[in-house]
């Protein structure tokens, strides 16, 4: 069952043509990796999901996502959007505020002012985190004195705060050590029975371990995507066998 | 040889140190030195004798008044103009215009501001001699400061706080009011205590639309005569070295306490913060 669907996309930044023709159905409540060389445009094409491009100059984009069977674009506001479709940044990226209005932020726009409430999705997005126990005592305290590890896993708290259904992922555990990102990775396990999980990745094993299906973009196409585990062992494709296999990228 | 030029790049960075607290020192201990002894509580708060040129209460407060009014006029069209700029205009020629034209309203001598001052708000819009005329004044020879701090302030906020409250589904207006403009207040308040500096220090400008009545303001369209005027009028009308330096002193205890109080909210800001 797909919940956005991206047909026939084209993106210019300027004059250069990133993204070439791509046609892919994300299904629901599963987790799809993009992988790719760098440059690829796998970063670009995450960031059309959630219409970020639009903080950009000169970017143009042909072509139709759906989220939903609603066109992006065209039917839905982008601030909606974004509160149903999150986002993970690969650098950790908690906002110079207190643990508690980090996560706070969210809901706040979004309309919710009933102290208990808030307390409430504070405590529940960070349990959903796998983040809660070690900071409970201490919600007050800056966001910036948590460990690199500690700041993603609040982020990622910070956009399940928001009830989304969509979480994207741009190479999320790339700027952290070992141990922190097996537990990101565990969390996204679990975050994938309640969410859709779209992560870009540079980790073959990251991508092996963790999604369902792989997209492997290639100078800006799609050049192979199908179940994780049946691309990882039998490509279709050369480039895909030859990338995946390490013989570049 | 190496570790001589060192050695002597050492010593010429200490003495340029040394120098510049030489400076201060000796400027700010002699004017203490005249003056000090002629403060007291009448010296303040006596009635005002054109004679002695004691009694500067009525100054202070034209002096306060100024300050205040001035900011109040200056600080909301400055940080908005700043934040107009730097997050919403599309940076092309047109902002390079209106920057060219910032920078260069900063380098205009005081005096020519003064006379426009005179020419405009006084005569023009008939705001006649007021306090009202030389705040309005003195915000125009501010706002370059507020608005290019402002702008600096704006920019060392990291590109990935903005990723991060749009990419929760914020309005740019959130963005603004609830992580960029609060993150860049360290910056911006810098720029306002610049600016107290300045205003207090006039001189040219706010004799010329200011006036120089020196009795206690009835309201911003009185007359009134600030803290440097009057200094500047006793030296010339007087040559009163004494009573010119005591009021220096004064005013170094109200800019110390001005910026001691835009530092005190600037630290409880950052307390919130880390």
């Amino acid at each position: 069952m797909s919940i956005i669907s991206v047909k026939d996309l084209n993106l210019f930044y300027g004059t250069n043509h990133a993204l070439k023709n791509i046609n892919i159905e994300i299904d629901k409540n599963s987790v799809t990796a993009l992988i790719g060389p760098s440059g690829c445009g796998k970063s670009t094409f995450l960031r059309t999901l959630n219409r970020m491009n639009d903080l950009i100059d000169d970017v143009k984009i042909e072509g139709q996502v759906l989220f939903e069977d609603k066109n992006i674009y065209k039917e839905l506001n982008e601030i909606e959007l974004r509160k149903r479709i999150g986002m993970v940044f690969q650098k950790p990226n908690p906002f110079p505020m207190s643990i508690y209005d980090n996560i706070a932020y969210g809901p706040r726009i979004h309309g919710i002012k009933d102290k208990k409430k808030l307390d409430e999705i504070v405590e529940k997005s960070l349990q959903g985190a796998a983040l809660w126990k070690e900071v409970k005592d201490r919600l007050k305290k800056s966001a910036m004195g948590l460990s690199g590890g500690q700041q993603q896993r609040l982020c990622i708290a910070r956009t399940i705060a928001v009830e989304p259904e969509v979480i994207l992922m741009d190479e999320p555990t790339s700027a952290l050590d070992p141990i922190s990102t097996s537990k990101v990775e565990e969390l996204m396990d679990v975050l994938k029975e309640k969410y859709t999980i779209v992560i870009v990745t540079h980790n073959m094993q990251q991508a092996g371990r963790i999604s369902d299906k792989t997209a492997f973009f290639l100078n800006g196409e799609i050049v192979e995507y199908g179940k994780t585990e049946e691309m990882f062992h039998m490509p279709k494709d050369k480039r895909t066998e030859d990338y995946i296999t390490g013989r570049f990228g | 040889m190496r570790k001589v030029k060192d050695n002597i790049l050492k010593i010429i960075l200490w003495l340029s140190a040394a120098i510049t607290v030489l400076i201060i020192v000796t400027i700010v201990g002699y004017i203490f030195k005249k003056g000090f002894k002629l403060i007291d509580f009448n010296f303040i708060f006596g009635d005002y004798s054109p004679t002695s040129g004691g009694g500067i209460f009525p100054m202070i407060v034209t002096t306060l008044l100024t300050v205040i009014v001035s900011l109040l006029i200056s600080i909301p069209i400055g940080i908005c103009g700043a934040i107009y700029l730097q997050e919403y205009a599309k940076q092309g020629r047109g902002v390079k215009l209106i920057r060219f034209a910032t920078e260069s309203l900063a380098g205009i001598p005081s005096i020519i501001y003064g006379l426009f001052g005179t020419v405009f708000f006084v005569s023009t819009l008939k705001l006649q001699f007021s306090i009202l005329s030389g705040s309005l004044t003195l915000a125009i020879i501010v706002l370059p400061v507020i608005i290019r701090t402002t702008e600096e302030a704006l920019k060392t906020v990291p590109q990935s706080y903005r990723e991060g409250a749009v990419a929760l589904g914020s309005t740019k207006f959130e963005v603004l009011y609830k992580i960029i403009v609060p993150s860049a207040m360290p910056g911006i308040l810098s720029g306002v205590i610049l600016s107290i500096g300045r205003i207090i220090g006039e001189s040219a400008a706010i004799l010329l639309t200011a006036g120089t009545v020196a009795s206690m303001p009835k309201n911003l369209l009185s007359s009134g005569r600030t803290l440097t005027v009057h200094a500047y009028l006793v030296t010339k009308e007087a040559g009163n070295i004494e009573l010119a330096s005591a009021i220096g002193v004064i005013l170094i205890f109200i800019i110390l306490a001005l910026s001691l109080i835009a530092k005190g909210i600037t630290k409880t800001i950052n307390k919130e913060k880390f």
